[in-house]
């Protein structure tokens, strides 16, 4: 196991709150996930994942990525291993954690505003209430005007906004995102990502984000977690120093972005062979 | 639709085959098939008739709380099967066999184990539509997107919410498909149950009818059986389409 670690602050940290985002929000310890018929999906996982940073798992498909933030979730139970999220043990899914699905799942029947309310509406809010905050975050997500369509109205990148802006308006204070950006075209992808660094200096939120796109975990994250292959275990811990001020194209033809995702790919090249 | 270059009004077959019922019935050639016109004056002579609205309201109301014990009970039956595997495999088999069974072979049976009344027709109808009802349920059930539940769960739902806010909900396009064929079926159960039973409803005034020769007033209890299972099978449909919408784009 190779540890990349550089103890450099992040450079475009707009808030200075870095003793803050030294804090770990959820530890992984020591997990191993076993699928029926001996599938070593996870191995030996222990991961910190500090409040305010946004962190990418990254890995070849089938590396169990997934499978680490369903767990981290609660959605699936690990074989062996715990999850604390600020020191608690998980035990299921709960409020400080929102998920973000990769086929959004949006339930088709009901329209835009009751599906970003609907987190709230399984919390007992009253209709009112949920209403007024989700109409706060359509807005926030660029959806004002959609309230009353219908998931199949939308575009695919509009349908992720709805799923993002449900996991919004929970208030959680971890948002997981599960290759959210994987199912909509490439123009959409870019503005998303865009968006979502935006987002993050609007919501001081603690992010993990799986994708199996090197160029995506390089332009939005902190640091970035690389999976092996099956049985999926840490291999690699980078955090890119990308100074993201500058406007998107900058930080897309800046120095340390491009370095950074080539030392990445040298990193994953012999995973692939 | 058009025949040979020219377009045919759309009731023209109907219209077509009840003048040749019309011409059979006038030639006088078979004692079953009196003339159509004979059949109309007959059916409004009888939508009249105490006797008819007595057998009607008999067989609505055994209906009614056949289909409505068939609905409930089949649904809870298809989510049961759709979602815990022992079940499915428990009691699938005999769903399917019951779902493609000849139940009228059954109603003699329950004629004895339920007596000659009302309550045999409301098991018939109940019998004759359950099982499809509980199969289109499960399907439904099976076919929803495991992401769903997910989220409703990762959200906090309990399973009480799961099963209200998702499972049926993501299942209606399927549960409807099988209410209309239960429907259908139950209109089946209702009908043949009476015929057995023929002291009770329509099957007492079918019994009467034909074994006396009646077959004007025969005909048009028939007509009005065919336009009730028609009606009731367009009135789900309806409502089916309604919420199609979301079948189809529900991936």
């Amino acid at each position: 196991m190779v540890a990349v670690t550089r103890k450099v602050p992040r450079a475009a940290d707009p808030h200075g709150e870095n003793m803050a985002s030294l804090e770990s929000i959820i530890s992984v310890r020591g997990i191993n996930k076993i699928y029926p018929g001996q599938v070593h999906a996870l191995k030996d996982v222990d991961l910190d994942f500090s409040a305010g940073a946004l962190t990418s798992l990254l890995g070849p498909s089938g590396c169990g990525k997934t499978t680490l933030l369903k767990i981290i979730a609660g959605l699936l139970e690990p074989s062996t291993g715990d999850v604390l999220v600020k020191g608690r043990k998980v035990t299921g899914p709960g409020p400080e954690r929102a998920f973000v699905f990769q086929d959004f799942a949006l339930m088709p029947w009901a329209t835009v505003l009751r599906n970003v309310g609907f987190g709230l509406e399984l919390r007992g809010v009253a209709e009112a209430k949920r209403h007024e905050t989700a109409r706060r975050y359509i807005e926030q997500v660029g959806l004002a005007g959609f309230e009353d369509k219908y998931p199949h109205e939308l575009s695919g990148g509009m349908r992720q906004r709805v799923g993002l802006a449900r996991a919004l308006a929970v208030d959680a204070d971890v948002l997981l995102l599960d290759e959210p950006f994987s199912a909509v075209d490439e123009q959409t992808r870019r503005k998303f990502q865009e968006d979502l660094l935006r987002l993050r200096e609007v919501e001081r939120k603690t992010f993990i984000f799986v994708t199996h796109s090197i160029e995506e975990a390089v332009y939005l994250s902190d640091r970035i977690v690389l999976l092996s292959r099956r049985p999926g275990r840490v291999s690699q811990v980078i955090t890119p120093q990308i100074d993201r001020s500058g406007s998107p194209d900058e930080i897309r033809r800046d120095r340390a972005y491009l370095d950074t995702v080539e030392e990445i790919w040298q990193g994953l090249r012999h995973f692939v062979d | 639709m058009t025949l040979f270059g020219y377009r045919v009004p759309m009731m023209s077959s109907l219209i077509l085959w009840c003048l040749i019922w019309e011409i059979v019935g006038r030639l006088e050639l078979v004692l079953l098939f009196p003339p159509f016109s004979g059949v109309l004056a007959a059916l409004v002579e009888l939508v009249q008739s105490p006797k008819f609205l007595a057998a009607t309201w008999t067989t609505l109301t055994t209906f009614c709380i056949g289909m409505a014990l068939a609905i409930v009970c089949g649904i809870a039956l298809g989510v049961l099967m759709g979602r815990v595997k022992a079940a499915e495999n428990l009691l699938g088999m005999w769903v399917n066999v019951f779902a493609s069974a000849p139940l009228s072979a059954l109603v003699p049976v329950l004629m004895i184990l339920f007596g000659m009344g009302a309550k045999t027709i409301v098991v018939s109808v109940f019998l004759f539509a359950i099982w499809i009802i509980a199969l289109d349920t499960q399907a439904g059930v099976k076919h929803i997107t495991p992401s769903l539940i997910d989220m409703a769960r990762s959200f906090g739902a309990g399973r009480r919410d799961v099963y209200a806010k998702i499972i049926l909900w993501a299942a209606l396009p399927e549960i409807l498909a099988g209410i209309r064929l239960g429907f259908i079926r139950g209109v089946k159960g209702v009908v043949i149950g009476q015929l057995l039973v023929s002291i009770i409803g329509y099957g007492e005034l079918f019994e009467l009818y034909s074994r006396s020769f009646l077959m004007e007033e025969f005909w048009a209890l028939t007509i009005v059986l065919f336009a009730f299972a028609l009606l009731v099978a367009e009135l789900v449909g309806m409502l089916e389409k309604r919420i199609e919408y979301y079948a189809g784009v529900r991936q």
